[in-house]
């Protein structure tokens, strides 16, 4: 009784209460972080696990000792640094082109006038309501017919010709820029393509990054891409090659080996998200306010 | 853009007594046009172009190997007498009506979490934010061995509180919430996009309420929803188009089945393009999902009047 209403005392004043509210949520934010984590970590248990302790019941949680051999075997059974290369030559381009397409289109819609230049702009933002299945028909017959089916063009071009949504971020950023920067630059006779490369790019760094590090784990983890445009083995990325390695949805052979392979395809996301986390955050703060 | 009254008298003052040569002009526009070059290419080639062309083609059988044959409506008569297509549509309206809605709220939930002051909640926020940049074939794959009916650590859990977990994923009436179920562990973006926009409340709107003697969730009902309802909107229709075009987690953790239970739209749209190559079918698909995603976005922006609350309104008021 007594303990029950110096809870209920606590619970009254303004720190008490606050206090509690604070422990509530810690809880409720651990929990939740637990259900987030454990697929990473029955991923990991997994792929450390000899093949006999994989299907057991009840499960090995911690396999003692670890089998770190098996990344080896699973990295060495598939040829695994043929899809690493292709993936990287692909996310390489197409983040080269994002960046240059995007911020050369951006700087044109933030800093010059044009008659029918917000019209364009609508037009661009509108291609982000048009969901990819409508244009994915004619867009694979168009590669079918000029010859680029099966091989890096058709993953790559496109990312030359701007997307709606990097352009939008970059846009608004050029926008709050100063008139004076490209002031001065004018005044020395400076043409506009001068001022984007040598005053505006370095000036969009940040935003530059961040378009980098959403374009980067954007083509890498993209699946359905490589799927319909690459049918040689040799030209597989990560993301296809690993649908490849699987069994029958009951049991999967040589599970130990797949989560193996999954962690390792995990792991440039992922350590370009603890490396990169502020342009992360701030791209999504960007987008959320203005949306 | 609307530019304060004394800057605009201002421009008039310098500009107006040497006016500007009409070339000058012109050239800044001819400038302009090169600089969305990019942009507007892009949109030709890659968006109106084939908008255009797979209207067209809805109209025709095309297998890729003979020209395109013009057969009017009978890809869409034979579509709308397709069981199939009507399995995918429904497996599509399922998932989008049951998994857009649970992860709003549940993302909302837990950003108002994530914006409590207190230590390490930097931590939490990567945290739960991580599904979103690991996602894809991987993940898929995981998922796979996590609902595997024998061995996979959610039935081990359930039959550890003594449930006998059913076999999910071959189990026609489990593997589509277990499909909604993977897209909840996911919401860390959604959830992010919420908290920027509880971080732009101005913190005096909550003093004001807190003045007038309302309680917590007085606060979150009257000052938080109405701040936040166009993040809401933002989140909604991006969460809609979304939903509709789920393929991935389909196509690798189900394949679409068990018995079509997973048959998504997507899905759907996929094999008839790339296995059996009716680009025309296909086409006239895609077509379909275009409509119904503009029919979803249209309503929710027409009911946008009622709920979603804009500061110039307040201002106004």
């Amino acid at each position: 009784m007594v303990k029950h209403n110096s809870a209920v005392r606590f619970w009254r004043t303004r720190r008490g209460q606050e206090q509690i509210i604070t422990a509530v949520i810690f809880v409720i934010l651990c929990l939740g972080g637990a259900v987030i984590m454990l697929p990473f970590f029955w991923m990991l248990s997994t792929a450390l696990k000899p093949a006999e302790q994989v299907y057991l019941s009840p499960p090995v949680w911690v396999p003692i000792p670890p089998q770190v051999i098996n990344f080896w075997t699973a990295l060495t059974r598939v040829r695994f640094h043929v899809y690493a290369l292709n993936t990287a030559i692909i996310v390489a381009f197409v983040m080269i082109g994002t960046l240059l397409s995007c911020s050369f289109s951006a700087y044109g819609f933030a800093r010059l006038k044009a008659p029918g230049k917000d019209l364009i702009f609508m037009l661009v933002l509108g291609t982000l309501m048009l969901p990819g299945a409508v244009t994915l028909v004619p867009t694979y017959l168009m590669f079918n017919m000029i010859g680029w089916v099966n091989s890096f063009l058709p993953l790559i071009v496109p990312a030359f010709f701007g997307s709606a949504f990097n352009i939008f971020l970059l846009r608004q950023f050029y926008l709050a820029l100063p008139v004076e920067l490209e002031d001065a630059a004018k005044i020395d006779g400076a043409s506009p393509y001068r001022i984007w490369w040598s005053i505006m790019l370095p000036l969009s760094q940040p935003v530059l990054a961040t378009v980098a590090v959403f374009t980067f784990v954007g083509t890498y983890n993209d699946f359905f891409t490589p799927l319909i445009y690459l049918s040689d083995e040799d030209k597989y990325t990560i993301a296809v090659a690993l649908s490849y390695f699987q069994g029958s949805p009951r049991i999967g052979p040589q599970m130990h080996l797949l989560m193996a392979a999954v962690t390792v395809s995990i792991l440039p996301p992922l350590v370009l998200f603890l490396a990169a986390q502020r342009y992360f955050v701030r791209g999504i703060v960007m987008s959320g306010i203005k949306g | 853009m609307p530019t304060p009254p004394a800057a605009d008298s201002m421009m008039i003052a310098e500009t107006a007594p040497a006016p500007r040569p009409v070339r000058r002009w012109n050239r800044e526009a001819l400038h302009a046009y090169v600089f969305m070059m990019p942009a507007i290419l892009g949109i030709l080639l890659f968006t109106l172009g084939p908008v255009i062309a797979s209207f067209f083609l809805s109209f025709t059988e095309y297998n890729i190997l003979t020209p395109p044959k013009w057969i009017g409506l009978a890809n869409y008569a034979e579509m709308f007498q397709e069981p199939l297509f009507w399995q995918a549509f429904r497996v599509s309206v399922i998932y989008s009506v049951v998994s857009v809605p649970l992860s709003l709220v549940l993302a909302l939930g837990l950003a108002v979490l994530l914006n409590h002051k207190m230590r390490g909640i930097m931590f939490f926020r990567s945290v739960y934010y991580l599904p979103t940049v690991i996602s894809g074939v991987g993940v898929a794959m995981l998922w796979r061995w996590l609902f595997n009916a024998e061995f996979g650590i959610i039935n081990v859990l359930l039959s550890n509180i003594g449930i006998k977990g059913p076999a999910w994923l071959l189990d026609a009436k489990w593997a589509l919430p277990a499909l909604i179920f993977t897209s909840l562990w996911g919401i860390g973006g959604t959830t992010l996009i919420f908290l920027a926009g509880l971080q732009g409340i101005p913190q005096e709107l909550y003093e004001a309420a807190e003045i007038d003697g309302a309680d917590r969730w007085s606060q979150f009902r009257s000052v938080t929803l109405p701040l936040l309802s166009n993040v809401t909107f933002f989140n909604l229709v991006l969460g809609i188009i979304g939903a509709l075009q789920v393929f991935t987690d389909a196509f690798v953790i189900t394949q679409g089945g068990p018995n079509h239970a997973t048959l998504f739209l997507a899905v759907y749209l996929y094999q008839h393009a790339f296995l059996y190559l009716n680009m025309g079918y296909a086409s006239a698909i895609a077509w379909f999902m275009f409509l119904m995603v503009l029919v979803l976005t249209l309503l929710v922006f027409k009911s946008s009047p009622l709920w979603v609350f804009y500061e110039n309104e307040r201002r106004e008021k």
